[in-house]
């Protein structure tokens, strides 16, 4: 359904540019659930914004393809691109207490989304709104909806966000970080409402976070994004049991979960590169433990099947060690 | 190492701290409990962790264990002296003693200073050193954290969010104090960067023989450094003992509810949830009996109408729960 090919997205100057995301292809099918994961800066939140086209100036994104649904998004009119933004893309903001406007109701705010993308009467809109409310598990809706986002909890905004953004009945849903600010019970509430949704509406579902153990629970597929390029992409299952690329295996080895109690956890030495400092070939070389030569001179493509794909000179094997 | 029959180092018996809040002019004011009866103890080169969600007490606790509020009610004795009942004179050598890690390494450095100048403050405030005496601390300190001490004239911005968590823990830890309080100190760090800040207090528990406050909502770290677990929930225990005790054979439902919320990377992991419906009440209007009643699938009459007391259960556990003995056999 959407469908990306070598989407590049660069900030500062066009002698010096810093490519915050680095020709990224991936495609997701309806009613699919992916995972984006991925440390700070490795550019899983401006992928998602270059896809709903709010990378503002001085960002410049280029690709050679991103198609919704067959339709072509960066070749259409900014008039018909609205009409599909909103409506059948809608996207979830990782802080709900800033992403809401302070000075209008809920109300109001989810009515908007409906006045512009839906029409009916203001009687309708309003009861859909209701009906709304009530899905994402919010008590008494008629009177919430004259409420302004500072009298509701974090987890209540982050529903009226949900609320927002399903209120067209999106084909495509990306949610930033959608639980990252709020308790581990509001959380697993937060995340049941997602997938639920999900599989009634036969809804798409990009899920970005840096918490592998949510994806684990709930991706079919995943993506590892390292310092704006794709690492390794496939299904859940194969990648959390063995991870090819080294990136991976060393995030998943330093979760505490996987470790002892009180034992030493492995860590990645080092930062991810940031605009001044990017290494030449593979981005991760410094940082390697399996590091060669031949990784600091040529970087390596992204290769193998299309359901399974690793971005390693020498990817690792079944024993967790390079072939 | 048995350290379980030595003396505590900080022990809390029945805390409490009560705040006064206006409700306008038209209503009278009332009364929030913040902390209500919560008792522990720490020993040195142990580990105890508080969790809960946001609102049940722990931020509160780590302002009364600091000094930084007094108790409305209660002791809190440090080596054997109350300091919840020190004069202010008396107060600066038990303040030396217990020290502070925050949560955001990004707000808890002043960003006009030197890292150097910031580790060095207490020192400043607290100890009669000549300045190159002060500047050989330093320079050791941050050796031991896992910063170049060549790094001394630089600012906060200059760094990553894991090495400033590296400056506030030396700034914690160069008086040398016997307990330190960690609220939430890697919980915004990325998983990479987690495991290194991990890492570094466990060695320097290790090696300075620290007591820690370890104040979290991630479980899978809390399982990973507590020795003890105490799981609050609206200014109370519900449940408190020693961690393979409180993650393996908890009695709580809320303990339940919040082992279940935490997602897993191991499918075998993985519990069945328990639907927690509704958010954490209002402290202001607590509900009656069992503060957990509006949310807990267990629920019965007696519940909604009588407070359970913290008793002791085996192995040092102990729970608050009217239910814990049928729920025991069921959550096993």
């Amino acid at each position: 359904m959407l469908e990306i090919e070598d989407l590049t997205v660069e900030f500062g100057s066009a002698a010096n540019p810093f490519r915050a995301v680095d020709s990224v292809s991936f495609g997701l099918d309806e009613g699919e659930i992916v995972g984006i994961v991925g440390e700070s800066g490795s550019g899983k939140s401006v992928t998602a914004l270059a896809v709903m086209g709010l990378v503002d100036y001085p960002g410049k994104v280029t690709a050679r393809r991103i198609d919704f649904a067959g339709n072509d998004l960066r070749s259409m009119s900014k008039r018909q691109r609205r009409a599909i933004i909103g409506k059948d893309i809608a996207m979830i903001f990782q802080e709900p207490m800033t992403s809401l406007n302070p000075c209008f109701t809920v109300g109001f705010q989810i009515i908007e989304a409906l006045r512009i993308h839906t029409g009916g009467t203001r009687h309708s809109r309003r009861e859909r709104a209701e009906e709304l409310l009530a899905q994402v598990g919010i008590s008494d809706p008629g009177t919430r909806l004259s409420n302004f986002p500072h009298q509701l909890s974090g987890g209540m905004n982050q529903r009226v966000m949900i609320a927002m953004a399903i209120a067209c009945n999106p084909r495509l849903l990306i949610a930033d970080e959608p639980t990252t600010a709020l308790d581990v019970t509001i959380q697993a509430q937060i995340m049941e409402l997602l997938i639920d949704l999900q599989r009634r509406h036969a809804m798409a579902l990009m899920l970005i976070t840096h918490d592998l153990a949510v994806v684990a629970e709930v991706a079919q597929r995943v993506i590892i994004m390292y310092a704006g390029q794709v690492v390794e992409t496939g299904p859940v299952p194969e990648i959390f049991q063995s991870p090819r690329h080294p990136y991976t295996a060393a995030l998943l080895d330093a979760l505490p979960e996987r470790a002892k109690a009180h034992a030493t956890l492995a860590t990645i030495p080092g930062v991810v590169p940031g605009p001044f400092d990017r290494p030449q070939g593979c981005l991760l070389s410094p940082r390697c433990r399996f590091a060669t030569p031949q990784c600091s001179a040529a970087q390596p493509a992204l290769s193998g099947a299309p359901t399974r794909m690793v971005r390693c000179h020498t990817p690792l094997g079944l024993d967790g060690l390079p072939a | 190492m048995n350290t379980a029959d030595a003396p505590p180092l900080l022990q809390g018996d029945d805390l409490s701290r009560y705040y006064r809040v206006s409700r306008g002019i038209f209503k009278s004011g009332a009364t929030v409990r913040a902390l209500d009866g919560v008792s522990f103890s720490v020993r040195a080169r142990q580990t105890l962790a508080v969790v809960g969600e946001s609102g049940c007490g722990k931020s509160t606790l780590a302002r009364l264990i600091t000094m930084i509020e007094p108790p409305t009610s209660g002791t809190l004795h440090l080596d054997g002296t109350n300091i919840a009942a020190l004069t202010k004179s008396q107060r600066p050598p038990a303040r030396r003693a217990i020290q502070m890690i925050f949560q955001n390494p990004f707000g808890s450095l002043n960003p006009r200073k030197k890292i150097g100048t910031i580790i060095a403050e207490p020192l400043v405030i607290n100890a009669q050193l000549s300045k190159p005496e002060r500047d050989d601390r330093v320079a050791w300190m941050m050796t031991k954290v896992g910063l170049r001490p060549d790094h001394y004239d630089r600012y906060p911005h200059m760094f990553s969010g894991g090495q400033r968590q590296r400056i506030a823990i030396a700034r914690a830890l160069i008086l040398q104090p016997k307990l330190v309080v960690c609220d939430e100190p890697v919980s915004a760090l990325d998983v990479s960067i987690q495991a290194q800040v991990l890492n570094l207090l466990l060695e320097l528990q290790d090696e300075f023989g620290l007591a820690y406050i370890f104040i979290s909502h991630d479980l899978s770290v809390v399982r990973h450094i507590a020795d003890e677990v105490m799981v609050m929930y609206l200014g109370r225990a519900v449940e408190q003992g020693p961690r393979n005790q409180v993650f393996s054979a908890h009695r709580h439902p809320y303990t339940r509810a919040l082992l279940a919320s935490t997602p897993h990377l191991d499918p075998a992991a993985r519990r069945q949830r328990i639907a927690l419906k509704g958010e954490l009440p209002s402290p202001l209007n607590p509900p009656s009996g069992c503060a957990f009643h509006t949310r807990c699938p267990y629920a019965i009459d007696i519940c909604r109408q009588q407070r359970p007391q913290l008793v002791d259960k085996q192995d040092r556990l102990a729970v608050a729960c009217h239910r814990a003995d049928e729920l025991a056999a069921e959550f096993s």
